[in-house]
């Protein structure tokens, strides 16, 4: 008995030796390029929900990777905005997410609103990545610290310190028009995004 | 001594039965292939539907496009490296178009994996696309493709009897699209 149990056991070390060995060789090459980390699949939606549409939009004031710190505030009866959350810098699908509404700011423009992506990231790491996209045309802000508290302030912090893959559309009055909370490892179809924003104009 | 050998025989089982399931799970799509029937939606666009040879409405075949040779670049909007490559994805089919020996033999076209129609209409608009792009929003034709990664490019043969013959495939950019419409023509037998 003695006996099965150690080969069970010995059976249990190599089979978990294999799986890091397997990891580290197609995790660190063939899978993965320039420098994303794959997470692998994550739990859709890690946060209890804070806010509602039709709720005022939590005010706060960031750093962001231009320098400064950019408040909310500073929209108010001027723009609508787009706050984009994603998870974390170097990540698949937030890798993505990004350099695609970089390519659409004539829709942001047509819809007189202002895009702004919020990460839990430092300055430095969100500076290297979002160069690495060739810049952005609109702010990138660091939510580190006090690490996440926008993210929780809005509801979306996730139990790994990480925030949701979430949107919020915020009127011109700083009123919270739209939420979508989406399943953090799929990136949001950006017809929604413009299904909403069509909807301020009325 | 037995506790090696176990060891060892445990990793080698999970070695071969990870790599299989990995092999399962990825296979893109390569030289010699025969790629399986897709189907795209007859462009609205007047141009693009004269370009690609198409009388009828609904949808179509791909090997019904008139041509030889179509070259099929799997990209993605949300790609950056897909944004990088798109000037000279452009300037590879003003090159193929300007070439009287090849004008009408090849033609080319681009799947956006993932990407809505509106998605594929920003990424055209941006970067000026001129050949016909397509959406692959529920990942159908990426699926037949092998899920590759973005851009890849697939040179296919369209062969007497309707089917697709796969002669070049590339994963990433290519520097040079003088060269690499060389390598195309050279590899398709035009």
């Amino acid at each position: 008995m003695l006996q099965r149990k150690r080969i069970y056991g010995e059976l249990a070390i190599g089979a978990i030796a294999a799986m890091c060995l397997v990891t580290m060789a197609y995790g660190g090459s063939a899978t993965l390029k320039e420098n994303v980390y794959d997470v692998g699949a994550l739990k859709p939606i890690d946060s209890v929900p804070k806010l509602q549409v039709g709720d005022k939009a939590p005010e706060f004031t960031l750093p962001a990777v231009g320098g400064g710190k950019i408040p909310l505030s500073q929209y108010r009866g001027k723009k609508n905005v787009v706050i984009s959350f994603v998870p974390a810098a170097w990540t698949p699908v937030c890798s993505e997410q990004w350099p695609g509404y970089n390519i659409a700011k004539p829709i942001f423009d047509q819809y007189d609103a202002q895009l702004i992506g919020i990460t839990v990231d430092n300055v430095p790491t969100l500076y290297a990545w979002t160069h690495q996209m060739g810049g952005l045309w609109f702010p990138a802000l660091s939510d580190f610290w006090p690490h996440g508290a926008v993210a929780d302030q809005y509801g979306i912090l996730r139990s790994d310190g990480t925030s949701e893959r979430a949107l919020f559309v915020i009127d011109k009055m700083g009123i919270i028009r739209y939420i979508d909370v989406h399943d953090i490892n799929k990136r949001p179809p950006l017809d929604d995004l413009v299904r909403e924003l069509e909807k301020l104009k009325k | 001594m037995k506790k090696t050998i176990m060891f060892f025989a445990a990793l080698t089982v999970c070695l071969v039965a990870l790599h299989g399931a990995r092999v399962a799970a990825e296979e893109p799509t390569i030289t010699g292939d025969v790629l399986a029937t897709i189907q795209l939606l007859v462009p609205q666009d007047p141009q693009a539907k004269n370009y690609l040879g198409l009388t009828e409405e609904g949808s179509f075949a791909l090997s019904q496009i008139k041509a030889q040779v179509v070259m099929i670049e799997i990209f993605n909007m949300y790609c950056n490296n897909c944004q990088r490559e798109a000037p000279r994805v452009n300037e590879l089919y003003q090159l193929m178009n300007k070439d009287p020996k090849l004008k009408g033999k090849i033609k080319m076209i681009g799947i956006g994996v993932g990407n809505t129609p509106l998605e594929v209409d920003v990424f055209k608009k941006t970067y000026k696309v001129a050949f016909p792009l397509f959406p692959d929003a529920d990942y159908a034709i990426h699926k037949i493709c092998g899920e590759v990664r973005t851009p890849y490019f697939i040179g296919v043969k369209i062969k007497t009897d309707g089917s697709l013959r796969v002669f070049y495939t590339k994963e990433g950019g290519f520097q040079d699209p003088a060269q690499f419409l060389k390598i195309i023509v050279a590899l398709s037998g035009l």
